[in-house]
């Protein structure tokens, strides 16, 4: 029981970290490049706009993909991994 | 073939197919009409859900308001997909693990409380009430332009039709027809829209068709930018927002999304913690693809328009020089134009064409044989376009073939009742379910609670259909109220039911209603009780004020909990067990 706890709790804090870093990477391509950072951006261009333009309508989305799919694909592997799979 | 004949061609055999498939897929036990027996596989679980997610507002508005804010209908784009990654990481794996059927019953049960039950039961059905009438609405709008029946006919027809696979089917029916729905939606939305993209552009995908380089050497966006700048509006690519309400507003309908009770529950309909997660990304992938082609619609419908309407040089053209559509859709109230210099030259500039944005045309015709209207203004602007017409007329804009126009009406049709029939499902799960039997009277059967799930449907269909004929002034303005309201309560009490194990229910009930209070306080104030722009909470638009009911919300329930005892054990043991995806199959059954 108590090595069931701790195995919980272990799987429950990489979830966390792996939560927080997909996070940062869905802000930064939403909220960042999209919103904060776009006068930053504003040098480089893209299809006749900046690419802050380009993340805003278009790159954030597709991005939105790559970290749901990206999470899923660890998530499975740790619940593999430990043990915790249904 | 005359297009009438098309387009009811296309719309029946929509309809066939829908009825068919929902005689196929009935509902025999309350597991199926609430969550489909929960064994939707993820890649039909995601296409559902965006059937269910998109709606007539994302088919048919979203092009116009991408079109005429540029840069600003980013909140929306972004807003409305962002969503999907928090379900993903945030909710959907451990409600799934939870396995039961509503929103409510999470509430309810993770905090232990038939008042947070009850305050989650009255969120749920306020948002989807609020989201159906604009449907059926939407559905009446359609039927009357390209059937020319009444707006009221049309809603009639629509009523029935998701009664027949809403009721008898609940979730199961549901969830086949919407998968259904989305290949009709997704089909009427890309043919016109990669039509249009090779015209303009010879870029067979409109996605990258938007970075191309027109006839004239210069992009579609630097023409979009230049034409913008000389008719008097702000540059496409930058738009009018602030960035502090551009940031509040993509936060608060992203929010918003993953607290929307029709889409929670989608992920109820999975067999795995493991699906609910890929589901999510599914579901994200089909709306995608119809949310990475908006901008390039609004990019190339924009372009189409100035240049018919001003011609190339830019200075106006003879009313009697406009083709076809442009009249038509002036019969159909959704263009106007005054002759304000008495040219005779139709000519499209910023500014209100027509007092209060919209024109009110009276009996009669002017000298050119265009609708008289009462309410010019005193600029310069002759031209009202109405933003729906993006969708709507690309088509005939493009000199498209008439089985295009046609596809493009059933598409709106399947867009407005795919999203109806996902929220009268929610309204009536929340009435049977967690009103009737976790509330009133917990010895009814599952035979009885199914009866009383179909009785709500039943009921909630008549009375969405009664807002769709009679549609109060209201609907547009409290889409923001259903966006606000789920990212101020629901989204934050199920996340900190998850993520807290400290959290404890009178810190949620009290976070609950200081989130909704605030927020419903600040929408009315400035939609209803005529609060201007200037007043706003640090620039934030009603539309954003959602995220600082969220903020709210959070650190009230925090503060709160800390103050008072932690949550019972058993409790503690729930929260630890949602964590984990084992034994998720035993936790179907109760």
């Amino acid at each position: 029981m108590a090595d069931n706890n701790s195995k919980a709790a272990q799987y429950w804090s990489t979830n966390l970290r792996l939560i927080l870093g997909s996070l940062v990477v869905w802000a930064f391509v939403s909220y960042g490049c999209g919103i904060l950072f776009r006068p930053l951006l504003s040098g480089i261009s893209v299809g006749g706009a900046d690419l802050g333009f380009w993340f805003a309508q278009q790159g954030a989305i597709l991005s939105f993909i790559g970290i749901i799919f990206f999470y899923a694909w660890r998530m499975n592997k740790l619940d593999k991994e430990m043990g915790l799979e249904e | 073939m005359s297009l009438d004949l098309l387009t009811y061609i296309f719309i029946g055999g929509s309809f066939a197919l829908y009825i068919g498939i929902a005689i196929w897929a009935r509902a025999g036990s309350t597991k199926e009409f609430y969550v489909a027996g929960g064994g939707v596989p993820p890649v039909a679980n995601g296409m559902a859900t965006a059937a269910d997610w998109m709606s007539a507002a994302s088919f048919i508005s979203l092009a116009g308001i991408v079109s005429f804010i540029g840069r600003d209908g980013a909140a929306y784009l972004m807003g409305w997909t962002g969503g999907y990654v928090l379900l993903a990481m945030l909710l959907a794996p451990y409600l799934r693990k939870f396995g039961k059927f509503t929103v409510p019953d999470f509430v309810g049960d993770r905090y232990y409380s038939s008042t947070a039950r009850t305050i989650a039961v009255i969120c749920t059905i306020v948002i989807s009430f609020t989201y159906v009438a604009g449907q059926m609405r939407g559905v009446g709008i359609v039927f009357s332009r390209y059937l020319h029946v009444d707006i009221e006919t049309g809603v009639v027809v629509g009523m029935v039709i998701v009664f027949f696979y809403a009721v008898l089917g609940g979730m199961k029916g549901i969830t086949y027809t919407q998968v259904a729905q989305y290949c009709v939606l997704i089909l009427a939305f890309m043919v016109p829209a990669i039509f249009l993209s090779m015209q303009v552009t010879g870029h067979f995908l409109p996605q990258t068709g938007l970075g191309a380089t027109l006839d004239s050497g210069k992009s579609v966006l630097t023409t979009l930018n230049e034409l913008s700048v000389e008719l008097g509006f702000a540059e496409y690519t930058q738009g009018n927002k602030t960035t502090i309400d551009m940031f509040f507003m993509t936060a608060a309908l992203m929010c918003g999304t993953a607290g929307l009770p029709h889409v929670i529950v989608r992920f109820f309909t999975v067999p795995r913690v493991k699906d609910a997660r890929v589901s999510a990304g599914w579901a994200l992938i089909f709306i995608a693809i119809l949310y990475t082609t908006v901008p390039a619609v609004a990019g190339f419908g924009r372009v189409n328009l100035i240049e018919t309407i001003n011609g190339q040089d830019n200075t106006g053209v003879e009313y009697t020089q406009m083709p076809a559509w442009f009249k038509n859709w002036e019969e159909s109230g959704l263009i106007a134009w005054t002759d304000k210099n008495g040219d005779g030259k139709v000519f499209y500039s910023a500014g209100n064409a027509f007092e209060n944005g919209k024109p009110s045309f009276i009996e009669g015709t002017g000298d050119h044989g265009e609708r008289l209207t009462a309410n010019p203004t005193a600029n310069s602007s002759e031209v009202y376009v109405d933003r729906d017409i993006m969708v709507l007329a690309n088509p005939e804009i493009a000199n498209l073939p008439d089985w295009v126009i046609a596809l493009v009406a059933a598409g709106a049709v399947a867009a407005a009742l795919s999203t109806a029939a996902g929220l009268l499902l929610v309204i009536s799960t929340s009435i049977a379910h967690d009103l009737m039997k976790k509330t009133i009277n917990p010895n009814i059967t599952d035979k009885q609670e199914l009866r009383y799930a179909r009785l709500a449907a039943i009921v909630a269909i008549i009375i969405a259909g009664y807002f769709g004929i009679n549609p109060p002034g209201f609907v547009a303005q409290v889409v923001a109220l259903a966006f606000g309201l789920a990212a101020s309560s629901v989204f934050p009490v199920i996340i900190m039911g998850i993520f807290s194990t400290r959290m404890n229910t009178q810190g949620a009930v009290a976070g609950m209603i200081v989130g909704l209070v605030s927020t419903i306080a600040y929408i009315v104030y400035f939609k209803f009780m005529g609060g201007t722009a200037d007043q706003w909470f640090f620039g934030i638009s009603p539309e954003g004020f959602g995220t600082v009911g969220m903020i709210l919300n959070f650190v009230v329930a925090m503060t709160v909990a800390t103050l008072t005892p932690a949550p019972p054990q058993e409790i503690q043991h729930i929260i630890e067990d949602i964590r984990i995806p084992r034994g998720a199959a035993e936790a179907q059954v109760h």
